[in-house]
């Protein structure tokens, strides 16, 4: 597999921009025209989608989220892959993709009503062509094969992509998925963000076998790339989907990340794990990195920074606004969204439950 | 799915109006049938189960599809969740899923894809997902099955907001039910009382699918002295129950749940007014199934009808016993008869 060969360092991850911000362009020429253009929109999606996680954070502290999930540190896996997806490529996330997500046009107020308890799910999944989040591990990666099925069955020749974690790839249903995939040769593309945790269990107690291995195993074309270097997922994943539309096997792509905050609000990662590590990893930031590729190469001056670091206030100013005056969910709602025809039984229910409620007034 | 006194008992009727050839099926071929002209209805029904295809399923409820559908018949890997969890895909693109699992033992593994994923989604959605996927499970004992073959699993699925759960009794409902599980657009969890395939009627065949079947109980014979609901396997038991109390002077009512959930207060609720006495007949234990929702249910709506307390026979609150033992487990004539006895001894 030429992705696999292109890899720039010995251990067979796939790397273009090293934390110096310095673009292997030998490589990179093999693999996808790097513009100016690709690499600051690139950054402009990092940037944005790590104010918007700031933002939701907070808002969490200061009791307007009831939780939130923190996807600081992997920008670059979000961002780098799902921008070299089609519009109509299928997106299956789990639940950390805030970054891929807001690519996709999901607004801050769709993203963050589930956290607020609003709903648990409210973006339209047909709309975006991005399925509400799956908080199972990696029961979407089932879903993912299924549409991809279907995707078959119309030869169409869109590609289903699906996110999961390292966590999740200990789950049944993750070696159900890559097994089936595999065997029915579905249009999919499974995205391993291997953040090295699953809240404190470390990568090291998930598996003892390499996860591209295993997907190679299963019968998938698998790679590895650095999850921090925004130009490798992104050049990883556009050969990989590419190739998969064109009608070959299935693929996995594992992007090394890493999870610089907690797994949730309700976490504290100091029980499990040292502040050493995380201050390494900051050397790996993904966003600083492209900064640094931009300002080297003059593709970008400090208007432009000045400009996205703006957007950036813009969208958290918006995201906190629209947060606070998210409608209150209704019971009566739910009643009539659990099965399509309300029946009599259901509808007896509800009416009871609204009766009461109008006794109050 | 309004329920009104007419509904109750007017399945048959719709049946006979709706059907253009008869013809006398086992349960089994009524089924076979049913998926038949499902898929030729809809070209977006599909089949996904173990050993289904070629070898038409271990009880050939699927034989012959693969032969005229093609790859709408998928032979899958052995891996319960990804049946069901593949099935969610294939709805959310716009099919219409029809899942085999080929033992009520063997549904545990795709539970979560059940009830966490396939249930909720439309709510979570709120209601802007639609997932049409019926998953069939050949249900009960009475087959000298080795362990894991011959259990009645229906509560957890009725206690599961967001699902449909449906039992068919005898050929024409399986058929019937079977099509307007198919084409409803929730989830329904369809059981086979798979006793009772071989057993034979007089089927209609084609017609238009009348959605309404889905959410009714049917009285299967009128009576006024007592009423045994029963559904699924039980309701052959049930039919014979009734004969041999009519032979004693007695005359028993039998209701046909056919939907186990929702349920049909209503039907359910007019037979117990009407004879004050009632017997719940299931294989499941009777430890909280759904003979307990049932007995609730008449005790609220029916109190002042009642002439005595709601009976139910079932299951025995033991893991189901080894093949030579069922005989003790399952509810027969004999142990329905004595629960008559004993509602109508007041």
């Amino acid at each position: 597999m030429s992705t696999h060969s292109a890899a720039s360092s010995a251990d067979g991850v796939l790397r273009l921009v090293d934390p110096a911000g310095t673009l292997d362009d030998q490589t990179a020429a093999d693999m996808l025209e790097v513009t100016g253009d690709l690499v600051r929109g690139l950054y402009r999606d990092m940037v944005l989608g790590r104010r918007l996680d700031q933002e939701a954070y907070s808002l969490q502290r200061q009791g307007e989220l009831g939780l939130w999930l923190m996807s600081l540190g992997q920008e670059a896996a979000q961002a780098g892959s799902i921008r070299a997806l089609r519009a109509d490529d299928r997106v299956f996330p789990s639940y950390r993709e805030h970054v891929a997500a807001l690519c996709r046009g999901i607004s801050p107020t769709e993203l963050l009503s589930q956290w607020r308890g609003t709903s648990h799910g409210s973006w339209d999944p047909e709309r975006y062509h991005f399925h509400i989040y799956s908080l199972v591990l990696a029961t979407q990666t089932l879903h993912a094969v299924g549409y991809a099925m279907g995707v078959r069955y119309d030869a169409a020749d869109s590609v289903v992509f699906t996110y999961l974690g390292d966590g999740a790839s200990s789950q049944g249903d993750a070696s159900e998925a890559l097994n089936w995939a595999a065997v029915t040769s579905a249009p999919v593309v499974f995205f391993c963000q291997n953040n090295g945790w699953a809240i404190s269990t470390p990568a090291s107690k998930q598996y003892a076998s390499p996860l591209r291995e295993r997907a190679k195993g299963f019968g998938l074309d698998a790679v590895s790339v650095d999850g921090n270097d925004v130009l490798a997922v992104h050049a990883a994943t556009r050969r990989m989907v590419e190739r998969v539309r064109a009608g070959g096997a299935p693929g996995f792509i594992e992007a090394h990340t890493y999870r610089m905050s907690g797994h949730s609000t309700s976490d504290d990662p100091k029980r499990y794990r040292d502040d050493a590590e995380a201050a390494r990893w900051q050397a790996h930031d993904p966003v600083e990195r492209v900064r640094l590729l931009l300002t080297a190469r003059g593709w970008a001056d400090e208007d432009y920074f000045a400009t996205v670091a703006s957007d950036a206030e813009e969208l958290a100013t918006r995201t906190r606004r629209e947060c606070r005056a998210l409608p209150e969910p209704s019971l009566s709602d739910t009643f009539r969204a659990t099965l399509c025809d309300e029946p009599e039984s259901l509808r007896r229910e509800r009416e009871a439950f609204e009766t009461y409620l109008e006794s109050f007034l | 799915m309004t329920i009104t006194a007419a509904a109750a008992s007017a399945g048959k009727d719709t049946q006979d109006e709706a059907a253009t050839t008869t013809t006398a099926l086992t349960l089994g071929r009524s089924l076979n049938e049913g998926l038949r002209q499902a898929m030729r209805d809809d070209e977006r029904v599909v089949l996904l189960g173990e050993d289904i295809a070629s070898l038409g399923g271990v009880f050939r409820v699927t034989d012959g599809l693969a032969a005229e559908f093609g790859d709408r018949v998928v032979d899958t890997p052995l891996a319960e969740s990804g049946i069901v969890g593949t099935a969610i895909g294939l709805a959310l693109r716009g099919y219409r899923p029809v899942c085999e699992i080929q033992f009520d033992g063997f549904v545990y593994p795709a539970f979560d894809q059940i009830v966490s994923q396939l249930a909720k989604m439309r709510a979570r959605s709120r209601g802007l997902l639609r997932l049409p996927v019926t998953i069939r499970i050949p249900v009960g004992g009475g087959i000298g099955a080795v362990e894991h073959h011959s259990e009645s699993n229906e509560a957890y699925f009725c206690h599961t907001a967001g699902l449909r759960v449906v039992a068919c009794g005898h050929p024409q409902d399986a058929y019937d039910l079977l099509r307007a599980a198919i084409a409803c657009d929730d989830p329904v969890i369809f059981y086979e009382p798979k006793r009772r395939y071989w057993d034979r009627a007089e089927v209609g065949l084609g017609g238009p699918v009348d959605g309404d079947t889905l959410g009714r109980a049917r009285v299967l014979r009128e009576g006024s002295d007592a009423t045994v609901v029963a559904y699924g396997p039980m309701v052959a038991v049930a039919r014979g129950v009734a004969e041999v109390a009519a032979s004693e002077g007695r005359s028993l009512e039998v209701l046909d749940l056919r939907s186990l959930s929702p349920l049909d207060t209503g039907a359910l609720c007019r037979s117990a007014s009407k004879t004050g006495r009632v017997v719940v007949v299931h294989e499941a234990p009777v430890n909280v199934g759904l003979g307990a929702e049932i007995a609730a249910t008449v005790m609220q709506h029916c109190f002042y009808d009642l002439e005595a307390p709601v009976e139910r026979v079932g299951g025995y609150n033991i893991p189901y016993p080894p093949a030579r033992a069922e005989g003790d487990y399952l509810p027969d004539l004999d142990r329905v008869l004595d629960a008559v006895d004993r509602v109508c001894a007041g």
